[in-house]
């Protein structure tokens, strides 16, 4: 099953970029989640000695009982600092042992427990409990097939990834053999810091309302990690023209239309979109210097 | 069936290293992981990589402070190796593109870390591990290395004489968590184990969910001793909730600790007059421990690390990952209020006893990473020693599985000629497997196997039982409840603090969650992405290797590194210049020490103090 045709239900209405003087809209974004601002609520306050209520989705292709979608209720007792992966380890280990979500690190590095939580996709362990509206809704990532509970195939994800060739091209390089150090200043350094970040994590692209319509469409993280070879001085010229030419293709760079919702989502906080918009201007001047 | 030259289990940094290394010795290598390889936890590695990088450091340098910080329970050739292979290697992984930090005249940044006597700690930004993950991992995709991602590796296909030392390792048996489908893997050179920690077996640590020492627990039962498992490693400074670390720098640019009636207890009680906060982390550790018990503990469980004074300025320019750490999973805003802090377990020393080239004594088996003891961090680990032993000894196993010849070994592995049998502990109760469980060991069902084929047959055969008589069962225990029963002791007796007493309550409840062991089932029916199977099999190995940590600990009576026994506080260098050996036998686990080899190439080792 799919849940391709659920929409989110807390849709934007994408704005006006004008709005807000000089600022970029990624700017703004960026700056009103680091305030908090898109936060559903931060109304549910202490919580101390109270329960939390879960609303989960439930599926399971070959049981009984859960091959209709369904959602059950968990109550689980509040703990300062607990965050949405607690509560559903809780809410496992407690009441539920089928359960199922995908979970490792419970410190956003490892990128496996992306979950669409009231309507915004969201990392599980990085999410705390009181800054959610009760019943907090905790769904699988949308526009993924559902393999089970809150475990979405991640399969067409890996393949974008892979499919914009994310390896280090070094065969331009003369110290390649002896292993001398390459130089790399420090400000480039910090040019491809914000997009080595990703963790796969997934969140980006099951925002993205391009990646829902157009399956070939490369999404966010792909690119971002192309982005991340492209701008790295410590490979040629020859190989960024390669890049470029992978990333301008149909199902590239071109598609995006700067919806911005990726860079929303992104719990690392990686500027996808401006990510973006530069690799479709460097596809340009590319172009304009072979004419 | 599957079948690869080498097959690696695992993609952390070390399976992935040892992989790329196969690879490139010419070997058909295939990676066999319970994880995707971008969600093991090295990624979560934020310190860096120790290597001897620049002039006026050298790699004899940094043998010697790893040594001194293991307290002279490293192996020399082991040390030697790492300190020797750690550039060659850091500078691999920079040509393969790794995002290292940079200096104004474009080399790779170093800094210094506690213990290190030249500021060689090489990093990428306070992700290290995850970019040294990540660069790996391309890597392995750039050369097409088949990745079994999300297949938990159940046991290992052994073949079954008597002595450990004669048996061979032709593959293991795999499950694929998203189907249910049980398979052979059979390796016709060697497997290669990398699967991380042993973390889960305490209640409170910085490792993630899926350190549940697998590879150390599929090690032990076919044969291959594991050693020096009661060195464990505990971080002073973890959040209370979850376990994840505040590093060290905070108290690095002045943060201090605070007991629940606001006294600088580093000084006030005489932990450490000198260093105070920045003590080693043992000492730190033991510190916050002791404030608890003696009820100064806030909530009587936890301390207060306290960086307010840094002022808002200074914190946002040094510290902003931490304000993030702090908020994002204690939900504490590190601006205006104290952040709760406690010892946390951290990282294990000890693991399965190989040789500098990877290999244990059965053949064709191999360990790397913090699986495997080589042993390069004897009684403690220095920070940024870890990550360089993954890309040293991953790449050594890879080679030498895949059939490279890198020179005849120094280490020993194994019962041999050259141990001491242990001789003089009681044991409270009797350790190892239980009921049912005994006739699972590797000679269960007589003779030995003909060939490699047969012996994974029926290795596959095993688990498809094993497998139906847990989803069969529908009541009993379930494994959440064992397995937090088993961390709590580990906490409770096992952890900083170690009392002859406190370790055989240990052993105790230990022996009553392997009886209740017995009683599990697992309750989700389904074939379909089943953790409920998954976890009741990675609880059965947190037992068997929660016991060997505390016999170990148990049997060393002495203080010594990360080791501290109450009833004798000193380092006993007369009686315990030695590695300890746990052996599981066919069930019954025999214990036995091995010297330690303090002759380098060059020079010898003369322990001394370890005072900083
Ligand atoms: C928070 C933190 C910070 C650290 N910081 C530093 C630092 O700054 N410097 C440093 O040197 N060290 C550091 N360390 C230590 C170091 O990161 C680890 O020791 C090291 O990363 C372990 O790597 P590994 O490859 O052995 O295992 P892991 O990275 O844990 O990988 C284990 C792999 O095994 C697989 N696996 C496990 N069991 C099975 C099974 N049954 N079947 C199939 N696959 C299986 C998993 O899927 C995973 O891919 C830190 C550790 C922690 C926890
Ligand atoms: S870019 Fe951000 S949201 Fe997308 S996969 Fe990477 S970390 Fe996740
Ligand atoms: S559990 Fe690893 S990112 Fe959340």
């Amino acid at each position: 099953m799919s849940t391709q045709q659920q929409e989110p239900e807390t849709q934007e209405a994408p704005e006006d970029p004008e709005m807000k003087g000089t600022q970029s809209p990624q700017e703004r974004r960026l700056e009103e989640k680091e305030s908090g601002l898109t936060e559903d609520a931060d109304s549910a306050g202490d919580l101390e000695g109270e329960t939390v209520h879960l609303k989960v989705f439930r599926y399971d292709p070959e049981v009984e009982g859960k091959q209709e979608p369904r959602f059950d209720d968990f109550h689980v007792p509040f703990e300062k600092g607990m965050t949405v992966l607690d509560a559903v380890m809780y809410a496992r280990d407690e009441y539920d042992s089928s359960l199922t979500f995908r979970h490792s690190c419970r410190q956003a590095v490892c990128g496996s427990d992306a979950f669409f939580v009231n309507g915004k996709q969201r990392l599980g362990c990085k999410t705390q409990i009181v800054e959610l509206e009760q019943p907090v809704r905790i769904e699988p990532l949308p526009h993924q097939e559902v393999v089970k509970d809150l475990v979405v195939d991640m399969d067409h994800f890996y393949d974008q990834m892979h499919a914009v060739e994310p390896y280090f091209q070094d065969e331009e390089t003369p110290a390649a053999a002896d292993l001398e150090e390459q130089r790399q200043s420090p400000e480039n350094r910090e040019k491809i810091k914000m997009s080595s970040r990703c963790i796969w994590c997934g969140a980006c692209m099951s925002s993205c309302n391009i990646a829902a319509g157009d399956n070939e469409y490369l999404g966010p993280a792909a690119i971002n990690k192309a982005y991340k070879f492209a701008m790295d001085d410590r490979e040629s010229e020859a190989i960024k023209e390669h890049r470029l030419r992978i990333l301008e293709q149909e199902h590239g760079v071109w598609r995006c239309q700067t919806q911005f919702s990726c860079t929303e989502v992104c719990p690392k906080d990686i500027p996808l979109t401006e990510h973006i918009q530069e690799l479709k201007r460097e596809a340009v001047k590319k172009n304009l210097k072979f004419w | 069936m599957y079948e690869h030259d080498v097959i690696v289990v695992g993609a952390g940094g070390a399976g992935l290293r040892a992989a790329i290394a196969a690879n490139e010795a010419g070997a058909d290598t295939a990676i066999v992981s319970k994880l995707h390889p971008v969600r093991s936890h090295t990624g979560a590695a934020e310190g860096g990589i120790n290597a001897a990088l620049q002039e006026g450091d050298d790699w004899e340098l940094h043998a010697y402070d790893t040594m001194k910080g293991s307290d002279y329970l490293g192996d020399a050739p082991a040390v030697e190796t790492l300190a020797q292979d750690a550039r060659e290697d850091t500078m691999r992984l920079e040509h393969w593109g790794m995002p290292f930090s940079r200096e104004e005249d474009g080399r790779v940044s170093q800094r210094p870390f506690g213990g290190l006597s030249y500021p060689r700690t090489t990093y990428a930004g306070a992700e290290t591990g995850h970019h040294l993950l990540h660069t790996m991992y391309e890597q392995v995709v750039k050369r097409g290395i088949q990745v079994y991602d999300e297949w938990y590796v159940m046991n290992l296909a052994t073949s079954d004489e008597d002595d450990p030392n004669d048996r061979e390792c032709h593959g293991v048996v795999a499950y694929d968590v998203q189907s249910g489908q049980i398979e052979g893997f059979k390796a016709n050179n060697g497997v290669v184990l990398a699967t991380g920690g042993p973390g889960q077996a305490f209640d409170h640590t910085t490792n993630a969910v899926s350190c549940t020492g697998d590879g150390h627990a599929m090690a032990y039962r076919a044969g291959a001793p594991l050693e020096d498992m009661e060195f464990i490693q505990f971080h002073p400074t973890s959040l209370p909730s979850t376990g994840v670390l505040i590093s060290e720098g905070v108290r690095g640019e002045g943060g201090i600790l605070f007991n629940n009636e606001g006294e600088r207890f580093m000084f006030e009680y005489g932990y450490a007059n000198n260093s105070g906060e920045l003590a080693s982390r043992d000492v730190v550790a033991r510190a916050e421990l002791t404030e608890v018990d003696e009820g100064r503990g806030v909530d009587d469980e936890y301390v207060h690390l306290d960086m307010r004074h840094l002022g808002e300025e200074r914190i946002l320019d040094r510290l902003e990952n931490i304000l993030h750490l702090a908020e994002d999973f204690e939900g504490v805003d590190g601006l205006v209020e104290p952040m709760p802090v406690k010892p946390g377990q951290h990282y294990a020393m000890g693991g399965i006893e190989t040789d500098e080239n990877g290999q244990t004594c059965i053949n064709g088996l191999y360990a790397a990473g913090e699986c495997a003891c080589v042993s390069v961090h004897g009684g403690n680990r220095l920070g940024g020693n870890a990550l360089p032993e993954l890309i040293v000894f991953g790449k050594r196993a890879g080679r030498h599985a895949a059939g490279e010849d890198l020179g005849d070994p120094e280490i020993r592995t194994g019962y041999g000629d050259d141990v001491e049998d242990e001789t003089e502990t009681d044991l409270p109760v009797q350790p190892g497997a239980a009921g049912l469980e005994r006739s699972g060991g590797v000679a269960a069902d007589g003779g030995v196997a003909a060939d490699a084929e047969g012996a994974l047959e029926r290795a596959v055969e095993r688990e498809r039982d094993r497998v139906d008589r847990l989803m069969n069962k529908d009541s009993g225990v379930q494994h959440a409840e064992i397995r937090s029963k088993l961390q709590q002791a580990m906490t409770d007796y096992v952890n900083v603090f170690r009392t002859e007493a406190g370790v055989k309550k240990a052993l105790k409840i230990i022996r009553e969650c392997r009886e209740e062991y017995q009683d599990v089932y697992v309750d989700d029916p389904s074939t379909t992405f089943n953790t409920d199977l998954q976890q009741t099999y990675e609880t059965r190995n947190l037992i068997d290797v929660a016991e060997t940590i505390a016999l170990g600990a148990l049997v060393r009576n002495e203080f010594r590194g990360a080791h501290w026994r109450q009833e004798n506080q000193i380092r006993d260098d007369e009686n315990w210049l030695k590695h300890t050996l746990v052996s599981w036998d066919d069930g019954e686990p025999s214990i036995f020490y091995r010297p330690v080899i303090l002759e380098g190439e060059e020079k010898t080792y003369e322990p001394k103090e370890r005072s900083y």
